[in-house]
Order: C-alpha cells, then structure tokens, then sequence
C-alpha cells in the first residue's frame, strides 16, 4: 500500500508540472502585458496555443531527416523526467533518488543536445546561428551551474535534492553569504537556461540576435507543440529548483499525510506565483544584452559560484 | 591454465599473426586471414582476462629471455587483467571492423603485418613485470604503430606526422628509462616486485613522478605534449586510429598508474595538486583544440587529449585523496578514473570506426565538404550519435556515470587538509564541467556539420552504406555504452579489486543497492540509476508519443525550408564547421589562440566576393616545440663544421677532449 500511494504521490507530481506550466507562462506574460499597460492575452492563452499547434498539419523541410522527428518527443521526455524529479511541494517522493541535481542537469543537457542537433538538420542559416550560440551559452553556463551545486552540497552534505531541501527546511540554517551568492548565481544561470531576458529575449522572431527561437524555426504543429510545452516546463523546473532549494517553506516532508501535502501544494503556487512576478518585473525593467556580452554575465555567475564555494571552505558557518 | 599463460599465448598467437602477414600480404584473402586471426585471439584474450578480472587470480611467468640475470617477469593482477580488457575488447572490434575497412585499404601489405604486433605490443606491456621487458615492450609497440601511422606515407603530412611522432615516442622512452633508473636505485633491481618493496627517498620520488608525467604522458597526450597526437593518430588507418586514440593512450594510463600508484608506494599530496592541474588543463584545451578543427579525424584526436585530461584529473585527485589516508574518497576518484579508461576505449573507437566509414563512402576527412550523410548512411549515422551522446556525457550513456563519479569524488573534496587541494580542486572541478559543456558542444558541430543539414559536395551526396562488418563492430560498441551507462554498478563492482589492491580501499558493493543505482558514499549524499533514468524517459517519451498520435492532428506535408521566407540558396551557404565554432572561437580563442576573423570586403561595384579568412595559432607548438625545433636546426648547422676539419685539428680535439675528461676526474675526486 505504500509504494502504492508513493507511486501516487509521484504521478500527482508529475501531472501538477505538466498542468502548471503553461499557466505560469502565461502568468508571466500577462504581468509583463500589464507593467508596460498592455492588456495582454489570457493567462490561459499558452494552453489555447498548444491545443492550436496542435490541431495544425506540420510542415516539414524536404530534407529534414528523422532525427528532426524525434527530437521534439526526446526534447519534451527527458525535460519531464527532470522536472518530476525536482521536488515540487513534498520532498522524499519515491523517485527522487533516481538522479541527483548533477544528473537533472544533465538531463536538460541532453534535451538541448539533440534541439541544437535539430537546428542543424534542415541546414539552414538560421538553424546554425541558434545552434552555435545556443551551446555557447550552454557552455558557459554549466561551469556555474556546478559550482552553485557544489556550494549546496557543501552546506547540506549532499547532492540529492530531497535530502538538500529536507536540510534546508528543517534545520536552523540562517542566512549565509555563500548561500546568498549561490541563488544570485542560480538565478542569472536559470535566465540564461531559458532564453529569457537579458540573454535571450522569449517574444522576438526573426531577428539576428535571438537564441533558441531561432534554433525551432522549422518547427511547426505538433512538433512545435511538443518544444513549446518543453520549454514551459523548463521555465518551471528553474523556478521550482531555486524554490525547494533556497525557499523550502512549508514544502511537505515525505509522508507527512494528505493535509501537509494540500499545504506544500497551495505553498508551491504561491511561490510560482511571486517568482513569476519577479521575472516579469525584471524582464520589463531590463534590456536584452549582446551576444558578446553574455560571456562576462555567466562569468560573473560562475564567480560568484567560486566566491560562494571558497567562503564556505574559509568557514561552514558564512 | 594460469591466466598469464593465457595470456602469452595469446601475444604468441597475435606475433605469429605478425609474421603469417608478412608472407601472405600480397595475397588476395590476406585482409579476412590475418584479420579473422587476431578477432579470434583477442577474443580469446578478452574473456580471459575478465576472468581473471573477476576471479581475482595473480599469476606470474619468468622466461628465460631478455637480461641474462634477470630473465623477462610478466604477471596478471588485477590491475594489469583490467587493462588487458581494455586492450583486447579495443583489438576485437577493430578487427571485426577491419574484416570490412581493410577490403578497401590500397596498401594492405604495409598495415597487415604491423597490426597483430601492436596488438601484441599493447599486450606486452600491461602484461610486464620488470622495467626492461616493459621498456622493450613499450619501444616495441611504439615502432609497431609508428609503422601503421607511416602506412600511407606518401599522402602530404603523414611523413611529418611520423618524424613528430618518432621524436615524441623516443623523448619519452628517454623519460621512462630514467624513471626506471632511479626506481630500480644504484643496486638496480629490475624487478617490479623488487622496486615495490624498496624505499623510495622523497627527491627519488619527486623526479619519478616528473618523468613518468613526461614520458607516459607523451604517449597519452598531455598538454603541452600533445603535439604529434592529432598528428599521428588520424594519419593512420581508421581501425588503428582507434587503437591509437582509445587502446594506447590506456597503456600509458597504465603506465602512469602502475609507476606512480603501485611501485612508488604511498603518494606526497602535492603530487596530487600537479597532476590534477595538469589534468584539468589538458581536458579545456583539447576540446577547445577540438571545437577549432574542421577535419573529423584530427577532431577526434583533439578530443582524446580531453579525455586523457579528464582521466588524469581523476587520477589527481586519488593521489590527493590517498595521500591524506581518505581511502574511500580516493576509490572513488580512482574507480572514476578506471570507468572513464572504459568508456573512453569504447566510445572513441566507435567514433574513429564511423569517420572511418564516412571516409570509405566518401573519400573526405574534411567536414566543410560533406553533409547530409543521415540520409545515405543511415545505420553509420545511428550508431555515430550514440557515440557522440556518450561522449558528450549525457545521461543515460556511459560517459554521463564516469563523470558523475568524478564529480562526486570532487565533491569530497573538503575533507582534504591542505588549503593547496582545497582551492585547486573546486577549480578545477569547475574546468571539467566546462569540458564537458564543451565536448557536448563540439559533437553537436561534428555530428551536425558531417551528417545533418545538406550535403556540401557530389561526395557526399553520392555516398552509400558500408559493409556489415564495420556496422556490426559499430553497433556492439555503442550497445556497450549503452549497457555501461545503465547498468554502471557491474562495472565499479568490478573494479572493486583493483583499488582493493592499490588503494587498500574500495567503494561500496552496487549489488546490494536496490533497482541497481549506484551510491558512491551514501544514498543521502547522493545516487543514480542509469537503468531507471533511461526507462522514464522512454516511457515519457512514449506517452507523448501516444497522446500526440491519439489526439493530435496527423497531417504533414513536405515542403521547402521555411528559413524565415529566405530560403539559401546553395548548401555552401549553410552553416559550416568553422561558422558553428565562432562563437566559441570569440570567447575562449582570442586569448588561447589569438584567433583573429579577417574580411575583406571588397569595394562597391566590385563583383569579387567577400572573403573571411579565420587565423588561428597554435601557442604551443609557436612558442615551445618551433624554438626547439629551431635551435636544434641552427646547432646542427653550427655542428656541421666539424665535419670537414684536416686530420691535425682531428687529433688536437682528441687531445684536448681527454686532457679535459682527466681533469674532470681529478677534481671530481
């Protein structure tokens, strides 16, 4: 019975980021709309976008090969796996285990190994363009990524997210430096992770500067149903990730009964919620870099991640 | 039989291969004769020495040859038995692979012969146990792959790429043969078990670790010793470019391991300070040097230096580890260290086996010129991205577990008391996973730029399939990186008692752990299940699938590139190898390779096109080797004179030089 309701606990989870991240998309959005007095479209629009992509016939490239094919669900899979394995609003789901946050980022790894592959495939300027700085981008984030890793791990004693999360929220642990400097870190990281602004700037087509649009230009239908949807997710996994890690308040501990699991719940949108805010206020407030400017901003992120990590070897106390 | 018998035989059986070869070479069925030969025997070897791997036998044999006093030893341990895997699961397939590839060699006289000799080289020196068979053995099998690098020595380079790699190859020998002698110490017992139990004085040992870093890093490609590597390796035929790049650069591992953990006793920590720098900076450059090149081979080689980077920074840090007495944490640096030795023989070869079926369908080895190979190489191509995912360590392959190991090593790193260790390790920690961001990066240019997009040339637009033996041998490895990457607790169980040996320590038995994850330390500190990874996103993956083709529109319709309405006209305006690199070419090239894009635009109204002409140069080779190569030139000229004095001038040299040597000897009593 109890690997029963585990495996129920786990499916909910999995469900409730499929569910919420279209709506936190379009959460952000609408703020946006509204903070420069747009109107704006429906928080529900990106659901409505989906169903609409997904009614639609794909156009495919006359040499697109079966790699373009494939990506959009090997994309969308492995983004889902590491999404469900983030917790959301209860720590120690049966699974979490399966892959420590080393391997979640891998995992997002993999998903954009084979979009930057997708982008090369139809053999197109604008694939290639998207492509090469998507992984330049890439490049220079990861360094910071495991540095930030490496400073939660020191803090907590361990890599796997439940156990990171469990420390964090149970004990005392009081504000540190290094942690602050890690969740700047984390932060620039995860906008840089997901194309937003000031790297790479969500809303524009067909421009010379963006990033990951260009890299699905050939998309369509269903396929661009499947990345859309991914990169819903990823948005939320970032968001989900500085969440559990950094503001583990009142996320449910394992088995800890139906009530607290409704409270972590109703805790997770409010804190999806008020990161969304942030986002959206920050996007509004500034403008989007050059591409040649985004070295020195991941560089900064990867500093700090070594400032963060050498001030806890100075003292575990800072 | 004992496994060292075996495994004689088994070298007997490849040096007898050697000299069938040299008789039968001009035959029409030489290339299935010798080939057939030396799949067999390596097969052979390989399920013997994962007996004895997993048996835990030792076993020596003494023949009477070689040093009349002392007689040739050689001996299997576990640590030699787990490189003989290596070894010969490497010559197996590259035999297999062969079977296919050598039907289209134009000069098979001049690589049949040498093929079962380096195999048997390799062999020799896992297998020996006193420093002069080693040293024969390790000459042997330089001259062996010296003579398959020269195979085609009339195509422009290869005659420089063996010069460097004959210089390389003797330089470090030289290191070796030093590092033996201050081992075997002023008694010279050539012995290994002789040089185990003596006592090593620190000065002793500081100069070993220098040399053997010079000489058994020579052979594996540390920076700056890299030079004749990504010479030497792609002038070879592809099934030895394999061997080269994922079987020899392991012996050197080997080397390196067996000097410096097994025979020098127990580490200084700043050694591991030297060689875990060493490491980190090996591993940044070689993929940097990898993401510049635009011919696939060479591309491959730059990628080995990475990799033995990334081994020796794992070594590093078990030196660290073992020096401070954390004999856990250095089991698993080391167990790290020992899965990426796997990994990297398994996936590298798959990858040199692939550019070598690329260059069989289409005769080129540059990337600008091909393209669109997924769609006229469609089972190649498959494999190939399995190779490519597995290096740029992603899960759920292989390559993914070998670094995550590593980083978990990494991650222990604050229970190391020197403050030396605490800084360099983060570091470098952080200069790995920069690697690994760029790996990922380079083999999404190699793959996208050789098999996606359009082909760039009637070569590659004409290219077919190749034989079933190639494709065979490619499907086995990138089965195995598969299975290594989801089933890793076999693996590190199996490597147990090789730190078991060298370490006194071990990691915790993976059997035992449930749904066969893998703990290092403890599951609160960290796990990962390759297996379960693997089996959500397939079953993800598949729900999408279902959904999509259950609920979705199933319409789809074939037309022209949308591009934004602009549609390039010709394949060459796609992006290319160089193109893709230029981002990263900006960041990191302009300091390490003073890169510089030059555009001559030319003038309104001029029809000439623009042009980007890309300079890049190698600081290494610019500022270390060209000196040398200069002064030694310019001495050798000024030397010259000598050779033309009159027979007086001869005899006062003569005179001159004794009254000289003799005063030396007295004044140095």
């Amino acid at each position: 019975m109890v690997v029963i309701s585990d495996i129920i606990v786990q499916g909910v989870q999995m469900l409730l980021v499929l569910l919420l991240a279209p709506l936190l998309t379009g959460f952000v959005r609408k703020i946006k709309a509204r903070l420069v007095r747009r109107q704006g479209a429906s928080m529900f629009q990106p659901y409505r976008d989906l169903l609409r992509l997904l009614r639609k016939e794909v156009v495919l490239a006359d040499n697109a090969s079966w790699l373009f094919r494939v990506t959009p669900y090997v994309t969308f899979a492995a983004i889902w796996v590491a999404a469900a394995l983030v917790p959301t609003f209860a720590t120690g789901l049966p699974f979490n285990w399966t892959a420590d946050l080393i391997a979640i980022v891998a995992l997002l790894g993999s998903a954009r190994f084979f979009l930057a592959l997708a982008g090369m495939d139809v053999g197109t300027s604008f694939g290639g363009i998207g492509s090469s700085r998507e992984v330049m981008i890439a490049a220079l984030a990861e360094p910071a990524m495991l540095l930030i890793v490496f400073c939660m791990a020191l803090v907590a004693g361990s890599t796997q997210l439940s156990t990171v999360a469990n420390f964090l929220a149970s004990s005392y642990v009081g504000l540190r430096v290094s942690l602050g400097m890690a969740l700047i870190a984390l932060i620039m990281v995860a906008l840089a992770e997901n194309a937003r602004i000031p790297v790479d700037n969500p809303a524009t087509h067909l421009e010379l500067t963006m990033v990951h649009e260009a890299m699905v230009l050939e998309y369509s239908g269903r396929h661009l149903a499947m990345i859309e949807f991914g990169t819903f997710l990823k948005l939320l996994l970032y968001i989900s990730l500085i969440a559990c890690v950094f503001l583990p308040w009142k996320i449910a501990l394992f088995g800890t009964g139906p009530l607290a699991y409704a409270i972590g719940a109703g805790a997770y949108i409010v804190k999806l919620a008020v990161a969304g805010f942030l986002l959206a206020l920050f996007e509004t407030a500034t403008a989007k870099m050059r591409v040649f400017r985004i070295p020195q901003f991941l560089g900064a992120a990867l500093m700090l991640g070594l400032l963060g990590t050498l001030l806890l070897f100075v003292s575990r106390s800072f | 039989m004992a496994p060292v018998v075996l495994q004689m035989s088994c070298v007997a059986g490849l040096l007898g291969g050697a000299g069938l070869a040299i008789f039968l070479s001009r035959a029409r069925s030489a290339t299935a004769i010798v080939y057939s030969l030396t799949l067999a025997v390596s097969l052979l070897a390989f399920f013997g020495s994962i007996r004895s791997l997993l048996g835990g036998d030792i076993s020596d044999l003494t023949l009477p040859i070689g040093l009349p006093w002392l007689g040739a030893h050689f001996r299997t341990d576990a640590l030699a038995s787990f490189f003989l895997v290596v070894v010969n699961l490497g010559g197996a397939s590259a035999s297999l692979y062969g079977l296919g590839y050598g039907q289209h060699e134009p000069a098979p006289h001049r690589v049949l012969p040498f093929l079962p000799a380096f195999l048997a080289g390799m062999n020799l020196v896992v297998l020996a146990d006193d420093a002069f068979s080693y040293l024969l053995c390790w000459e042997f099998m330089s001259l062996a792959s010296w003579a398959l690098v020269m195979a085609h020595h009339r195509e422009p380079g290869n005659a420089k790429a063996g010069y460097v790699y004959l210089v390389m190859a003797s330089f470090g020998t030289l290191a070796l043969l030093l590092a033996f002698g201050l081992l075997a110490g002023p008694a010279g017992d050539y012995g290994f078990a002789a040089i185990r139990s003596a006592q090593h004085t620190p000065y002793a040992a500081t100069l070993v670790l220098i040399l053997m870093l010079l000489g058994a890093g020579s052979k594996a490609g540390l920076v700056p010793l890299h030079v004749w590597l990504p010479l030497a390796h792609p002038a070879a035929p592809s099934h030895v470019s394999a061997l080269m790049s994922g079987v020899m650069t392991k012996v050197a591992i080997y080397g390196f391991i067996r000097v410096i953990f097994d025979l020098l006793g127990q580490p200084t920590w700043w050694a591991g300070v030297v060689v875990l720098i060493l490491g980190g900076i090996t591993a940044v450059m070689g993929i940097l040097y990898a993401m510049m090149e635009t011919d696939l081979k060479r591309l491959l080689a730059y990628s080995t230096i990475e990799n033995i980077g990334v081994i020796f920074a794992s070594l590093g840090l078990a030196l660290a580890f073992q020096a401070n007495g954390l004999k856990l944490a250095a089991a698993l640096a080391f167990t790290a260290a020992l899965f990426h030795v796997l990994n990297h023989s398994l996936f590298k070869s798959l990858l040199f086996f692939g550019a070598g079926a690329v260059l069989t369908a289409t005769g080129e080895r540059d990337m600008e010129k091909l393209g669109g190979l997924i769609h006229r190489m469609p089972q190649t191509s498959f494999a190939v991205l399995v190779g490519c995912v597995a290096i740029s360590a992603l899960p759920p392959f292989n390559g993914f577990v070998s670094e995550w190991l590593m980083f978990q090593a990494v991650l222990q790193s604050p229970e190391l008391p020197q403050w030396a260790l605490k800084i360099a390790v983060p570091a470098v920690g952080a200069l790995l996973a920069l690697a690994a961001a760029l790996a990922a990066a380079c083999f999404v240019k190699a793959y996208g730029v050789t098999f996606l997009g359009r082909s760039r040339g009637t070569a590659a637009e004409t290219a077919h399939e190749v034989d079933r033996y190639s494709l065979v041998a490619m499907f086995i490895l990138a089965a195995l990186c598969l299975l290594a990457g989801i089933l890793p607790g076999l693996v590190i169980d199996a490597l147990s008692p090789i730190t078991t040996a060298i370490l006194g320590g071990r990691m915790p038995i993976q059997a035992n752990e449930p749904w066969l994850s893998i703990v290092p330390i403890a599951e609160s500190r960290s796990s990962y299940n390759g297996l379960l990874v693997m089996v959500f996103i397939t079953i993800s993956a598949s729900l999408a699938v279902f959904f999509i083709h259950r609920f979705a529109s199933h319409a789809l319709r074939r037309a022209p590139a949308w591009g934004c309405g602009f549609s390039d006209s010709t394949p060459a305006a796609q992006y290319s190898a160089g193109s893709f690199a230029q981002p990263i070419r900006r960041v990191f090239g302009t300091m390490l390779f003073h890169a510089r894009d030059h555009v001559e635009m030319p003038a309104p109204g001029d029809t000439r096109p623009a042009r980007l002409r890309i300079e890049l140069h190698d600081l290494v080779w610019e500022g270390m080797y060209a000196p040398i190569a200069g002064a030694v030139g310019y001495s050798a000229d000024w030397l010259n004179r000598l050779q033309f004095l009159t027979i007086r001038q001869y005899l006062s040299l003569v005179f001159a030089t004794l009254v000289t040597l003799l005063l030396v000897l007295a004044i140095w009593s």
